[in-house]
């Protein structure tokens, strides 16, 4: 049989990857949440719960203020990620092929580079009530001489937390859709549906958006269980009398008290179920929305509408463009600022102050930051490359296993990361950065991995082919024909991945028990302290850090294939 | 470049899911070129999968293929001894075209830097040898693609309608150059196309798969 190939070197490396992955990504998530669903019915010999008991849920469901907890986490999850979903298909429909979107296009990856404590940290900054916005605004229409007295940052609705999760998960989404988006062949549906009278913006709306949403369903299940679940944003945004369910949970693992540890437990399983009804929730609103669309559809309107959905695809994406770039801007003014009265747009001097005290306690956490996702990210590339490898060697597609890497993305992390922390505190695992490292890999490997399939899927079987009717082995034709002619779409995943890990803030801080900080948990640490000039030097470190992996994916192609006009654009 | 080698395809018979796409049972001789005809979904990229070694698994094969009196069908596309020109001509774009040359080379060959220029100058290409291939002409690159083939010196190769897409000008001129070199250097050929003019300049056999 001619697909008979004998094995050759390393090739049960190659095997072994899938498998490992699976294993990865899985046996913490099971080993978590068991070491979460126990406790929270009072099983946990080490701390004498030796007996099953529904004790921790009679102390979580006399918490005061939990259902509001549980009720904002479950409205700021759907909300945000309705609004995100609604912004970037209103783009998409309005844009396409336009200025705007090749703009949009070029800022989506820096945009998803900004970790979300540093946007969220941006946004605070313009909405606070001596924030920027304020500023620009007063004394003139607004008549303020001083700061109100308004609760608008950690709004008991948790409104600015959803602001704060559109704003970052609005370019993940689009960049999602900018993926599948080459599979639908869109300009040519639209081509002829204008061809039968459609405006453009309605044709994008009726024959690509059906076909699109079902591409990006599991992003879009990502986004709910994140933004239900979230920690960081919320501590830095979110209400807080009660703080969402998520922040609670956090509150109650860290108390020395370990009896809490029971009732944390309670609370992980309570998320768990929080975001599982986000996620039914929205399966149904999914239903709802499909039987509505189809009408609209076939009913055949060609024109109605197309002006509103035309302009308001342009104006939201601009306008969250420039929140965000707005709250980086305001970051970098804070963190050089000097004196600083209310109504004044800018301070009035600039001092470096801040910084040089900053400086020395930025370079622990800077090294730390750089390690774990330098470490993290080279072992997650190397297995997703390895398991993409054997996939095109054995000629096979697991498009089973696919959603097994969304699921440290749908559960959500503080259900199981803390349960994890549990186990490792069993086995006596000292908490140190390999620890870490191994935390941060269940997420960045899911990102890199999916980055680098696209590419890899993508790539022109008969490059491969050719090496080999040429003499190179199987491994001489990875290391001398794919990796090289894939190298851009390699370091671009890898950018990702290390700014997933520079972004995390759970895993560190759940995993580290404080001995290993980062500067995102450095950065979320200061937000109950207010004072904004520190926060700006961190949080405009934090935003940095994810830009230099992406300079360098664009750079280092750029140089060392500048006398190979093949390689300037993506194979 | 004189070697002598001798293909042999031996009941070869290719099918999908119980269904027979491509059967044959030919020779042949060192120089020599067998062309496979055919309309589209015919087999004809099967077949040429099958013998270089490339076919997917959810194909199944019978047959040998017989390359100089060894059974090669058992072997991975790398061992087989198989050259293939494709339809583009797919020169390595990370690569000089020296190095796109040296890349088929076997490692333990000396002098290559002195082959790898004769070889250039044997194609009009003196000189060529540092630039970049994406600034050659199509015609330039084809002859790039051939010379590499060549250098990595094959046993028996496969043209893969390796003329549908030049000019009609090139196309002549193209054909003669691959059909002489290929002859001169002895090596068996098994050439797929559906434009009837490639058959008639290749000179050899030609079989006609049905469907």
């Amino acid at each position: 049989m001619a697909t008979d190939h004998p094995r050759d070197e390393g090739s049960l490396m190659l095997r072994l990857a899938p498998v490992l992955i699976v294993i990865l990504l899985v046996a913490p998530i099971l080993a978590g949440l068991t070491m979460a669903l126990l406790p929270a019915f009072g099983y946990l010999p080490a701390l004498g719960g030796e007996r099953l008991s529904l004790d921790p849920w009679r102390a979580l469901f006399a918490e005061p203020g939990i259902w509001r907890s549980a009720a904002i986490s479950l409205a700021s999850g759907l909300l945000a990620t309705a609004i995100s979903l609604a912004v970037v298909l209103l783009f998409l429909a309005a844009a396409s092929g336009s200025r705007l979107d090749r703009w949009i296009r070029r800022l989506v990856s820096p945009l998803l580079s900004i970790p979300h404590a540093a946007a969220a940290f941006g946004l605070a900054f313009l909405i606070a009530p001596s924030g920027l916005v304020a500023r620009l605004a007063s004394p003139g229409l607004t008549g303020w001489e001083r700061p109100p007295d308004l609760l608008i940052v950690h709004d008991p609705w948790g409104l600015s937390l959803i602001a704060g999760l559109v704003i970052k998960e609005i370019p993940f989404l689009l960049l999602m859709s900018l993926a599948a988006l080459p599979q639908l062949d869109t300009e040519r549906r639209v081509a002829m549906a204008r061809s039968l009278g459609y405006r453009p913006t309605l044709a994008w709306w009726k024959v690509v958006a059906p076909s699109l949403y079902p591409l990006i369903r599991l992003p879009v299940f990502a986004v709910i269980a994140y933004a239900s679940s979230v920690v960081d944003v919320a501590m830095i945004l979110g209400p807080t009398l009660p703080p969402t369910l998520a922040v609670s949970i956090l509150t109650w693992f860290s108390d020395p008290d370990l009896e809490t540890r029971f009732l944390a437990s309670a609370g992980a399983i309570l998320q768990l179920g929080v975001t599982a009804t986000a996620l039914m929730i929205w399966w149904a609103l999914e239903r709802l929305v499909a039987r509505l669309m189809r009408g609209w559809v076939i009913r055949g309107g060609r024109r109605r509408g197309e002006a509103s959905l035309h302009i308001a695809g342009k104006l939201w994406v601009v306008l969250v463009t420039v929140i965000a770039f707005a709250g980086i801007a305001g970051l970098a003014i804070h963190s050089v600022a000097g004196f600083w009265r209310f109504p004044d747009l800018l301070p009035t001097s600039a001092t470096l102050a801040h910084w040089a005290r900053a400086l020395p306690a930025l370079a622990g956490p800077i090294a730390s930051t750089a390690l774990v996702a330098v470490a993290s990210t080279l072992i997650a590339a190397a297995l997703a490359l390895a398991a993409l490898e054997n996939e095109q060697r054995s000629g096979r597609h697991p498009s089973r296993a696919l959603w097994l890497l969304y699921l440290p993305l749908i559960v959500p992390q503080i259900a199981f990361l803390f349960g994890l922390v549990v186990v490792m505190e069993q086995l006596g695992t000292r908490p140190t950065h390999a620890l870490v490292t191994f935390g941060h890999l269940l997420f960045v490997l899911p990102y890199v991995f999916l980055s680098l399939s696209e590419a890899y899927r993508r790539f022109d079987p008969r490059w491969s082919r050719l090496a080999l009717t040429l003499g190179a082995s199987r491994n001489g034709a990875f290391w001398r024909v794919r990796l090289p002619m894939l190298l851009a779409p390699i370091l671009t995943a890898v950018a990702v991945g290390l700014a997933v890990s520079i972004g995390q803030y759970l895993p560190t801080q759940l995993l580290a028990g404080g001995r290993v900080t980062t500067v995102t948990t450095e950065a979320v640490s200061l937000a109950a302290g207010n004072n904004r000039r520190v926060i700006g030097v961190w949080a405009l470190v934090q935003a940095c850090l994810p830009l230099v992996g992406f300079i360098i994916a664009i750079g280092l192609p750029k140089l060392l294939w500048s006398n190979r006009r093949g390689m300037q654009g993506a194979p | 470049m004189n070697a002598t080698h001798r293909l042999q395809l031996r009941d070869i018979c290719i099918s999908l899911e119980g269904q027979t796409l491509v059967e044959l049972d030919a020779e042949i001789g060192p120089g020599e070129v067998l062309t496979v005809m055919g309309p589209s979904g015919s087999g004809k990229s099967t077949l040429l999968a099958y013998l270089a070694g490339f076919l997917a698994p959810a194909f199944q094969a019978r047959g040998r293929v017989l390359l100089d009196g060894r059974d090669i069908s058992g072997l991975p596309a790398e061992r087989r001894g198989i050259g293939l020109l494709f339809q583009d001509p797919l020169l390595f774009p990370h690569l000089s075209v020296a190095g796109n040359l040296r890349f088929g080379m076997p490692r333990a060959g000396a002098n290559k830097t002195a082959r790898v220029e004769q070889a250039l100058g044997n194609i009009g290409l003196a000189g060529f040898g540092a630039r970049d291939p994406a600034t050659l002409s199509g015609g330039q690159k084809a002859r790039v693609a051939l010379m590499r083939l060549l250098l990595s010196a094959p046993c028996a190769v496969l043209l893969d309608e390796p003329f549908s897409k030049l000019d009609t000008h090139l196309r002549h001129e193209m054909r003669r150059l691959v059909f002489d070199r290929l002859h001169e250097a002895g090596l068996p050929s098994l050439l797929v196309t559906h434009d009837r003019e490639d058959a008639e300049e290749a000179g050899g056999r030609v079989i006609e798969l049905a469907h």
